[in-house]
């Protein structure tokens, strides 16, 4: 689920200096009632970003004039930490971010990220200290992201090399359908799901009566 | 079998080897909730695909459900999660999978009736769109939370593409005190690791305190595994583990029992574990623990001082925690005011917990300026505790007993608290908003959070005894 495959990109950086940025800030739970991946942008960091009544607080940085048009967010450790709601991304992606540096990432958070075509790059302290520094002083300061190349380069400062799961790479830069390369396993699928004893264990149906077959089982009291 | 309990699960799983690609992992039992899956049905509906094994796949309906009956005794659903209901209900009619709908006698939170219903066995991989599917690995098997695309790669395949993560060992020794339960051990570790210390690992619990726990308590460990950053949290299956799963309704009977339990024997710990990382904390002389702030780590002996900001790395993070709660730095927690107390959540809404919970409340009243919420995690954790009685006595105190569900752990139905208010939960994330839009969440055990209710005030469970 890729979407276009994403090689290199420059942009302006919004920093968001907080450690352990957790999902319910990214998208807070109430919004969680959609059935769509769509249109979720809107409610990106509503907490942080919007007052009581609904207005852009000034002092919160996607609010400020610089961060107009950023792809980049860069965060303190741990974004991303807490449930694993992929609205969280859907939410970043639709509202306009293609790429979140910081020092740590949420493992669920990360993996979501990267297969909604969103890339994360966990840089060490000294370089976001760097990143930070550059953007801090000059907040229109460009971040070039060269995926294929794995490089990150803050205005015309040099290079710096990033680590990036090699297939996540792939798939970003490619655009491999996940889904389509575990379809492809089918074969290897079917004889591991003979073959392994606690899938093949059936779940014992004397007492439930209820396993096979399916569909939906509700009281009388509940009209949906 | 050798090597770590993950990784004799994670051997048996792989049904593709990692290389320059993530290994392919087969899934034993697939769990699935109306809030994380309507994306993912989608997606299999849009490439004309079908769930491949609907035997193994189970769902329910718990995150955005109401928790109270209306007058007539229906359980109406919010205007704005009754599509999602609806579509949950289309999707497992489509695709057969079983669904325990809204008031059916088996429903209740995805990872309360996973295990009480025996679906969750040791050596299984299980996987759920919801991080809190670490809980399933109390019963020694390897669980952990997806997104909505992982979910719907494991309707389509019953696999997941998955880098195998590292192993760290947490070992909790010494003894617990008066009023000191899982929770307080859960919250703890969490101090102990980190927020974010685990990431990258999933960890198994041993020591004498683990060992000591019953299946209920050990859940609650697991549970908050993901608080530490932790994909997954196990304990090794045992006589415990291997009594509380006998006869429940998917267990295995008769000749399979015998078969099963002779495999989960065989996940004994032998002598050649190696864990990348092990993390060692003694219980012994721990008071209750409760949290301060905004995230689990954040957490203090309840009758200990809130921290006072000293210009370290942290400092920014500790005055932003302090700033939301409106806690002085130094100062004391008990006595503090109350609004809230929260006793549910996948956390701690099993029957043991409310058992704990009525033991304070027996003989006693809510105090005024407090609201109570019991909320079962299951339809028949709730049948339980109204057959022994627990829910008379949440009644006469004062406490509002409710139908089963997530309920105000995150506050996706109308069981919210107010902006400012404080609550003490036994839920497992005190995150900003968690509870409500702006709602200041502590999270203490069931027993700490009865002691709350009733003195009107942060209090000590040990002055209640
Ligand atoms: S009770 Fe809370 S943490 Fe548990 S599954 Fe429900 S929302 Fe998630």
């Amino acid at each position: 689920m890729s979407g276009e495959a994403f090689c290199t990109f420059r942009s302006r950086a919004v920093l968001l200096l907080r450690d352990d940025v957790d999902t319910d800030q990214i998208i807070p739970a109430r919004f969680l009632t959609t059935t769509e991946r769509t249109g979720l942008g809107r409610y990106a960091f509503a907490d942080w970003r919007l007052d009581a009544a609904g207005a852009p607080r000034v002092d919160f940085p996607l609010n400020a004039p610089d961060a107009v048009g950023a792809r980049v967010l860069v965060a303190g450790r741990n974004f991303g930490c807490g449930s694993s709601r992929e609205h969280a991304p859907w939410a970043l992606i639709d509202w306009g971010f293609r790429a979140i540096i910081a020092e740590s990432f949420g493992d669920i958070f990360r993996n979501n990220a990267h297969k909604n075509g969103l890339l994360t790059i966990a840089v060490d302290s000294d370089a976001h200290a760097r990143l930070v520094g550059a953007v801090t002083s000059q907040p229109d300061t460009e971040v070039t992201v060269d995926l294929v190349e794995r490089s990150l380069q803050v205005a015309n400062a040099s290079p710096e090399q990033f680590e990036i799961d090699r297939f996540v790479r792939h798939c970003l830069t490619v655009g491999i359908d996940e889904l389509d390369y575990l379809l492809a396993a089918e074969r290897e699928i079917t004889s591991w799901e003979r073959g392994a004893p606690e899938f093949t264990a059936t779940f014992d149906e004397a007492s439930s009566g209820s396993w096979r077959g399916g569909g939906v089982r509700r009281s009388r009291r509940y009209r949906p | 079998m050798s090597g770590t309990l993950f990784d004799r699960i994670w051997n048996s799983h792989v049904v593709r080897a990692e290389g320059d690609a993530p290994a392919v992992l087969g899934v034993d039992l697939h769990l699935v909730h109306e809030v994380t899956s309507p994306q993912a049905f989608t997606e299999l509906r849009s490439r004309g695909l079908r769930v491949r094994r609907p035997d193994r796949t189970i769902a329910t309906m718990d995150h955005a459900t109401p928790t109270m009956r209306a007058a007539d005794g229906g359980l109406p659903v919010a205007a704005d999660a009754a599509a999602q209901t609806a579509t949950l209900e289309e999707n497992c009619l489509e695709f057969a999978v079983p669904l325990y709908a809204l008031g059916h006698e088996r429903q209740g939170i995805v990872h309360v009736i996973g295990p009480e219903l025996g679906l969750t066995q040791p050596g299984m991989t299980i996987v759920c769109g919801d991080s809190h599917t670490s809980t399933h690995g109390a019963f020694g098997a390897l669980a952990f939370g997806i997104g909505t695309s992982e979910v719907a790669h494991v309707l389509a395949t019953q696999c997941l593409l998955q880098r195998r993560a590292r192993t760290m060992e947490v070992r909790v020794d010494g003894t617990l005190g008066a009023g000191v339960t899982a929770k307080d051990v859960a919250l703890a570790i969490i101090a102990k690791v980190g927020v974010g210390g685990g990431a990258g690992h999933v960890i198994e619990y041993t020591g004498a305190v683990i060992r000591a726990l019953p299946m209920e308590g050990r859940m609650t460990v697991c549970n908050m595994s993901i608080e530490a950053g932790a994909r997954a949290g196990m304990i090794a299956p045992d006589d415990t583990t291997i009594s509380w799963l006998a006869g429940r309704p998917f267990s295995p009977s008769g000749a399979a029992w015998d078969a099963a339990v002779g495999r989960w024997r065989a996940f004994r710990r032998d002598d050649d574990e190696r864990f990348d990382r092990t993390v060692s904390l003694d219980m012994s002389g721990v008071a209750p623990m409760i949290t301060w702030g905004t995230n689990p780590g954040m957490s203090i002996p309840i009758d200990g001082t809130l921290p006072v900001p000293n210009g370290g790395p942290d400092a920014a993070g500790i005055n932003r925690a302090l700033s939301y709660m409106n806690f002085e730095p130094g100062s004391r927690l008990l006595g503090h005011r109350v609004d809230v107390v929260f006793i549910g959540s996948c956390t701690n809404s099993r029957i043991s917990d409310l058992r704990d919970a009525a033991a304070i409340f027996r003989g006693r009243t809510v105090a005024p300026n407090v609201r109570v919420l019991v909320v079962p995690g299951s339809q028949s954790v709730k049948r339980e505790a109204e057959r022994e009685g627990l829910a008379e006595v949440f009644r006469a105190a004062g406490a509002e007993w409710r139908e089963s569900g997530c309920s105000m752990c995150i506050a996706m139905n109308a069981d919210r608290a107010g902006p400012g208010e404080y609550v003490v939960s036994t839920s497992n994330r005190n995150f900003e908003g968690r509870q409500g839009k702006g709602a200041r969440t502590l999270l203490a055990s069931p027993v700490t959070a009865a002691a709350c209710a009733v003195r009107g005030e942060i209090a000590d469970p040990r002055s209640l005894a």
